[in-house]
C-alpha cells in the first residue's frame, strides 16, 4: 500500500477514478521522482512529516491514555505517560452512566437522536446543494450568480446572529421543535459551501458532453440524473463528510430546535464536560469527547483516499 | 418530486446551454424551479434574517426584539466599549497569524507529501482527523494539555528544566497564540487535502520542463506552481476566512474568553450582549459591524469572481 | 454511594408521599412535565432530583431538560422555545430584573391565584422574595430557594498543614495569606468565569464599605459613592485579593470550592451554594472547614435566589399541571428535601430543618435577625451587571491595572446603568 507504485495501480483500476474523466489525473503523486536510497533530502523530508504527525497526534494520544487511567492515577502522574492500569470504567461512564441533571445515563440517550437528525439532514442537504451547482454550473440564467454572491456572503455570517429570525421564521412556517425544523436549518447553513463545492465540480465537466446530452433531447433533469449524478461520486464524498462532521458536531442548533426527547449527542457531551460533579473527570471527559467524535472519525478513515480525490474535484476547479 | 420534474423538464423549450444569449423568463425554467430552495434561502434566510437584525440595531431591544428606535445609540455605545476594542485586535491578530499559517502549513504539507512519500495515506489521515473533531471537543484537548499544572509544562519541569514555563491560557499576553495552536492543529489538515489536490492536478511535464531548464525545485514552486494553484487558494481563502469570522466555540471551549476577557472574539461579544446582557440591540449591532466588514472584504472579489464573463 | 443515594431516594419518595396528597386537589391527569434548568453541578443535580421525585409521586412525568453551562447557555435556549411558540412547561430562571419583558409580552403564566390559595405572602420570608415574583400587583414566579452570597469558606485543612490559626475576619486572613502562600497554598481560590469575580468583589464591598454604601451604588446607581473614599478601601482590598488568587488556574466555581475542600487554597469568597459541594464530598461544617458569613466583617446576607418561571401554554391540562408545580415547590416537603442537598435556605419561615449545620444555622440566625438586603439581581440589569463582569474579570486577571483605574471605570458604569 505504502508503494507508489501500487498506489499508481490502485488509482488506475478504480473504476471512480475512469468515470471521473473530467476530473484530470488523479493518478498518483506527483512531484520528482523517488529516491530509494537514504539520502538528506529524504531524512528531511520524513523527518519533518514525523515530527509534525508528532504535534496532530499528541492530543490524541492524551486523549485515549487518559480515558483508560483511573483518576488517583491522573492525578499523581503526568498526562503523556500511558497508564499503569487501564481500566475501561470511564469509557463505560461515559457511555451510560454519567449524569447530567438527573439523568444518568451518560452519552448512549443522544446517540440515536443524532442518527435521526443526521442522515435526513445530510440526505436533503446534500440533494438540494447538487441541484443548487449543477443549476449554477450548467443552467445559468439571469441572476443566477447574485444569489450565489448571496449564498457565498451568508458563509461568512456568525450563526448566532440568525438565531431569533429563524426561531420566528420557523415559527411561521410552523415547524419549530419539530426534527424537520431542524433539518431544515441544517441544510440552510450548509448551502453555501456545498453549493460552492458542487458548482466547482459541475463547471469541470467537459461542455461537449452535456451539448451532445441536449442534442439528444435530454433535459435538466435528465442530464442530472442520468449524466451527471453517475460521475459525481467523489464530490458527493467530499459533501457527505462535510456534512456528517458538521452536524455530528453541532450543539448551537440542536438544542436550540429541537425539544429535550431529541436531543443530539453534543448536548449530553456538553453537560458531561461543563458539569463538574464535584472533582473534575477527565477521563469520563475524555472518554465522552472520543466517543462523540468516532462517528466522524470512523468516516474519515473509511473515505480517506476518496475524499482527496472528491476534494481535488470539487475545490480545485473553478 | 423527481417525476413531476421530469415533466416539467420536457416541456423546457430549446437547448439554453449557459447563459450566453439573453434569456426569457420562460427559458430554462426547469432549473429556476429546481434552484426555488437556494433562492428563497438566500432572499429568506441570508437577506430577510440578516435585514431583520440590521433594522433590529437602530432598537433598543434587550431580552425580546421589539422595534423602539434608539438611533445609532447601539453603535455609540459598541465604539466605546474597550471590550469590543480588544475583540476586534484579538480577531485581527488571530486571523491574520491563522490565514498565513494555515496556508503555509497546509501547502508545506500538501508538497512534502507529494514528494511521493512512502506511508503517504497514513500521514494524510494523522493530518486530517483532527477536522472530524468539534471546536469543543479541540478545546477541551488542548486546555488540558497547555494546563501549566497538568500538561506540557509541568511535565517538562519535571524533566529538569525548572524554569521552564509555557501557559498561554493563562497568560493574557499571549493567551491567542494558545488558541492559534489549537486552531491551527483542528484546520491545517482539510487545507493540506485541498492543497495536495491541486498539487495533484498539476501536470507532470510542467515538472519535467522545470527539471530540463534546471530550475531549483523551491523556485518552481514559488514561480511555476503555486501561481498555477490560484483556485485552490482561493477556495482555501473562504473555507479558512469564514471559519475565523466565526470563531466561537473554541475560545468559548478553551479559555472562555480568560484571563480577564483578554481573548474576547467578536462572535463573543455578540453572544454576551444578546444573551448574558440581554441586550439584543448591542448584540445586533455589533453583528452588524461584522457583517459590514465582511460585505465590504467580499463584494470586490465576489465581483472579480463570479462578475459576469466566465473564465476558462 | 449510589446505594446510598437511591436509600435515601427511597426514604424521600415515601415522606413525600403525603405532600402529594396536599396537592392532589388540583391533579390532572398525568402527563410529560419537561422542566429546563442549569443545575448540572453535583450539589445542584441532587438537589434537583429531590423536586423530580417529588413530582413523579404526583403522578405525573418529570421530563428533564438539563443545559450545562449555566444561565448564558441556557438562556436563548429558554427564549428561543418560548418565542418560538413551543416552550417548556417550566424554566429556572434568576427572579429580578431577568424576567420582566417575558412579563410584559404576556408570555409567563399568572400565578397569583395559587399564591393566594396558598398563603404565600404570609409564609415566604424575607417577603423581598415574593416582591421580586411580583409585577404590577400579580405574581408570576414561585421562589424556591434562599441564596446569600456573603460568605468565606475556609479550609481547615490548608491552615493545618501551614501551621497557622484559621483566620476568624477579613484582617487576620490577609495577615496569614503570605504564610499561606510560602507553605504552597493558593490564600484565595477564585474560578475564571467572570460572574465570579464580581460576586466576590460585591462581597468585599458590603463587609468592607457597609451595606448603605453597597445600596446606594447598586440600588440609587450613585456614582459618587462609587468613586468616594468607601469604595476605594474595598478596590484597594480587591486588589490585594487579587494578588493572594493567583494561581488558582480553575474556570468553575466548584472547581475552585475543590481546591478549598481539598487544602490546596486557604479559602474562597463564595455564595452558600458552595456548601453543597463541601456536603457532597463528605465534609462537615466547623470541623473540615469554617465559614465566614460578611468575611467576618459586616455580616448582612443578600437574600437572592432561584425561581421557576411557568411559560403560558394553551392546554388547560398543562396550565393545572403548572401550577400544581407551583404549589408543590413551596410545600415543606420540598422544601426540606431541596434546600438540604442544594445548601441554600428554605423559603418560608415554617420549616424546620431537622439538622442543620453550623453554617446553615448562622445563616438561619441572620436571617431571623433581619440582617437582609434585596440581591444585586432585582437591583441591577442584566446589561449593566455584564459591564460591571467584564471590568472585574479584567480587573482581577490583570497585573497591572491599579485600584483607582478599576474604581474610575466602575463609577463609569454605575453613572450610566439603566
Amino acid at each position: 500500500m505504502a508503494d507508489p507504485a501500487s498506489l499508481n495501480t490502485l488509482a488506475a483500476i478504480d473504476p471512480v477514478g475512469d468515470r471521473t474523466g473530467a476530473v484530470g489525473h488523479m493518478d498518483g503523486p506527483r512531484g520528482r521522482r523517488p529516491r530509494r536510497t537514504v539520502s538528506r533530502a529524504n531524512i528531511f523530508l520524513y523527518g519533518t512529516l514525523l515530527v509534525v504527525s508528532l504535534y496532530y497526534l499528541l492530543p490524541l494520544w492524551v486523549m485515549v491514555m487518559t480515558s483508560l487511567k483511573g483518576m488517583p492515577e491522573i492525578r499523581m502522574g503526568n498526562i503523556f505517560s500511558p497508564p499503569v492500569e487501564i481500566t475501561f470504567q470511564p469509557w463505560v461512564k461515559a457511555w451510560a452512566e454519567a449524569c447530567t441533571g438527573i439523568n444518568c445515563d451518560g452519552l448512549s440517550r443522544g446517540f440515536w437522536n443524532s442518527v435521526r437528525i443526521l442522515v435526513p439532514s445530510v440526505v436533503l442537504s446534500i440533494a438540494v446543494a447538487s441541484v443548487n451547482g449543477y443549476a449554477l454550473a450548467n443552467w445559468k440564467f439571469k441572476g443566477s450568480e447574485v444569489f450565489f454572491t448571496i449564498l457565498m456572503i451568508g458563509a461568512f455570517i456568525p450563526y448566532q446572529v440568525m438565531i431569533y429570525p429563524i426561531v420566528i421564521v420557523l415559527r411561521e412556517l410552523g415547524l419549530f421543535g419539530s426534527l424537520w425544523g431542524l433539518v431544515l436549518v441544517h441544510t440552510i447553513f450548509g448551502m453555501p459551501i456545498l453549493t460552492l463545492l458542487f458548482r466547482n465540480y459541475f463547471a469541470s465537466v467537459p461542455e461537449e458532453l452535456f451539448k451532445a446530452a441536449r442534442v439528444d433531447g435530454a433535459g435538466f433533469w435528465r442530464i442530472f440524473l442520468q449524466i451527471m449524478l453517475p460521475m459525481s461520486l467523489p464530490i458527493f464524498v467530499v459533501a457527505i463528510i462535510l456534512q456528517v462532521t458538521g452536524i455530528w458536531n453541532d450543539f448551537l442548533f440542536g438544542v436550540i430546535y429541537t425539544r429535550p426527547e431529541n436531543y443530539p449527542m453534543t448536548v449530553q457531551l456538553n453537560n458531561i464536560v461543563n458539569s463538574v460533579q464535584g472533582v473534575k473527570e477527565y477521563n469520563v471527559n475524555m472518554a465522552a469527547t472520543l466517543l462523540t467524535g468516532l462517528v466522524p472519525l470512523v468516516v474519515y478513515f473509511a473515505s480517506g483516499k476518496l475524499f482527496v480525490r472528491g476534494i481535488a474535484a470539487g475545490a480545485v476547479k473553478g | 418530486m423527481s417525476t413531476t420534474h421530469d415533466e416539467v423538464s420536457s416541456l423546457a423549450d430549446g437547448p439554453s446551454v449557459p447563459a450566453r444569449r439573453p434569456v426569457r423568463f420562460l427559458r430554462n425554467w426547469s432549473a429556476k424551479l429546481a434552484t426555488v430552495p437556494m433562492i428563497a434561502t438566500a432572499l429568506v434566510i441570508f437577506v430577510g434574517c440578516t435585514g431583520w437584525t440590521v433594522i433590529h440595531s437602530f432598537t433598543n431591544s434587550k431580552l425580546l426584539p421589539k422595534l423602539n428606535w434608539a438611533g445609532l445609540d447601539q453603535y455609540r455605545r459598541l465604539w466605546s466599549t474597550p471590550k469590543w476594542y480588544v475583540s476586534i485586535e484579538n480577531l485581527a491578530v488571530f486571523g491574520a497569524l491563522s490565514l498565513i499559517f494555515t496556508l503555509v502549513i497546509g501547502f508545506v504539507l500538501a508538497a512534502l507529501l507529494d514528494r511521493k512519500v512512502r506511508g503517504e495515506d497514513v500521514f494524510r489521515t494523522i493530518f486530517l482527523y483532527p477536522f472530524a473533531l468539534s471546536f469543543i471537543v479541540t478545546g477541551l484537548a488542548w486546555q488540558w494539555i497547555l494546563n501549566p499544572e497538568l500538561g506540557l509544562q509541568s511535565v517538562i519541569r519535571s524533566w529538569g528544566w525548572d524554569s521552564f514555563t509555557f501557559d498561554p491560557l493563562y497568560n493574557a499576553r499571549i493567551v491567542i497564540y494558545g488558541l492559534l495552536i489549537a486552531a491551527l492543529w483542528q484546520g491545517t489538515g482539510l487545507v493540506m487535502c485541498i492543497m495536495l489536490a491541486g498539487l495533484r492536478g498539476i501536470d507532470e511535464e510542467i515538472w519535467k520542463a522545470a527539471r530540463v531548464d534546471g530550475i531549483p525545485t523551491w523556485k518552481t514552486y514559488t514561480h511555476v506552481i503555486i501561481p498555477m494553484m490560484r483556485p485552490v487558494f482561493v477556495t482555501s481563502l473562504v473555507l479558512i476566512a469564514s471559519g475565523i469570522v466565526k470563531v466561537y466555540d473554541l475560545v468559548i471551549a478553551q479559555t472562555g474568553g480568560g484571563p480577564g476577557g483578554a481573548s474576547a472574539v467578536p462572535a463573543m461579544y455578540v453572544m454576551e450582549s444578546m444573551f448574558s446582557a440581554q441586550n439584543l440591540g448591542q448584540g445586533f449591532a455589533a453583528s452588524t459591524m461584522m457583517l459590514l466588514s465582511v460585505v465590504i472584504i467580499l463584494i470586490p472579489w465576489a465581483y472579480l469572481e463570479f462578475g459576469g464573463k466566465k473564465r476558462g | 454511594m449510589i446505594s446510598v443515594r437511591e436509600e435515601k431516594i427511597v426514604r424521600l419518595t415515601t415522606s413525600l408521599l403525603g405532600a402529594t396528597a396536599l396537592c392532589a386537589a388540583t391533579s390532572a391527569s398525568a402527563l410529560d412535565f419537561e422542566v429546563t434548568h442549569w443545575w448540572t453541578s453535583g450539589g445542584e443535580a441532587n438537589a434537583v432530583s429531590k423536586i423530580a421525585e417529588a413530582w413523579n409521586a404526583t403522578g405525573n412525568t418529570w421530563v428533564d431538560g438539563a443545559i450545562a453551562g449555566g444561565g448564558d447557555t441556557a438562556r436563548p435556549i429558554m427564549i428561543s422555545r418560548i418565542l418560538g411558540g413551543d416552550p417548556m412547561d417550566a424554566f429556572q430562571f434568576n427572579h429580578g430584573r431577568q424576567a420582566e419583558e417575558l412579563i410584559e409580552a404576556g408570555l409567563l403564566l399568572d400565578l397569583t391565584d395559587v399564591a393566594e390559595e396558598q398563603g404565600w405572602k404570609e409564609k415566604i420570608n424575607p417577603p423581598s422574595l415574593l416582591d421580586a415574583c411580583t409585577y404590577e400587583g400579580r405574581i408570576y414566579c414561585a421562589p424556591i430557594n434562599i441564596h446569600s452570597w456573603q460568605w468565606m469558606w475556609l479550609s481547615r485543612k490548608a491552615y493545618e498543614d501551614a501551621g497557622l490559626p484559621v483566620p476568624t475576619d477579613w484582617d487576620s486572613f490577609i495577615d496569614s495569606a503570605d504564610e499561606l502562600r510560602a507553605a504552597g497554598k493558593v490564600p484565595l481560590a477564585l474560578g475564571g468565569q467572570p460572574w465570579q469575580a464580581t460576586g466576590a468583589f460585591n462581597v468585599m464591598a458590603t463587609a468592607l464599605a457597609g451595606e448603605d454604601a453597597y445600596l446606594a451604588v447598586n440600588r440609587d446607581k450613585d456614582a459618587e459613592v462609587a468613586g468616594g473614599p468607601d469604595y476605594a478601601k474595598v478596590f484597594e482590598a480587591a486588589a490585594v485579593a487579587r494578588d493572594f488568587a493567583m494561581g488558582s488556574n480553575v474556570q468553575d466555581w466548584n472547581q475552585a470550592t475543590n481546591m478549598v475542600i481539598t487544602g490546596q487554597a486557604g479559602a474562597q469568597i463564595m455564595g452558600d451554594w458552595a456548601q453543597g459541594e463541601f456536603a457532597l464530598a463528605g465534609q462537615t461544617a466547623g470541623t473540615d472547614y469554617d465559614c465566614l458569613p460578611g468575611l467576618g466583617e459586616q455580616a448582612v446576607l443578600d437574600a437572592g435566589g432561584d425561581a421557576f418561571f411557568f411559560p403560558v401554554q394553551d392546554d388547560p391540562e398543562v396550565t393545572a399541571a403548572q401550577k400544581q408545580f407551583a404549589a408543590m415547590l413551596l410545600s415543606p416537603e420540598v422544601q426540606v428535601a431541596f434546600n438540604a442537598a442544594k445548601g441554600s435556605l428554605p423559603v418560608r419561615g415554617d420549616v424546620n430543618l431537622e439538622s442543620v449545620n453550623e453554617c446553615t444555622k448562622k445563616g438561619l440566625d441572620l436571617l431571623a435577625a433581619g440582617n437582609v438586603m434585596p440581591a444585586g439581581t432585582t437591583l441591577l440589569s442584566p446589561d449593566t451587571t455584564q459591564q460591571i463582569n467584564d471590568l472585574m474579570t479584567e480587573f482581577w486577571a490583570s497585573d497591572s491595572m491599579s485600584a483607582a483605574d478599576a474604581q474610575a471605570r466602575y463609577a463609569e458604569i454605575i453613572a450610566n446603568a439603566d
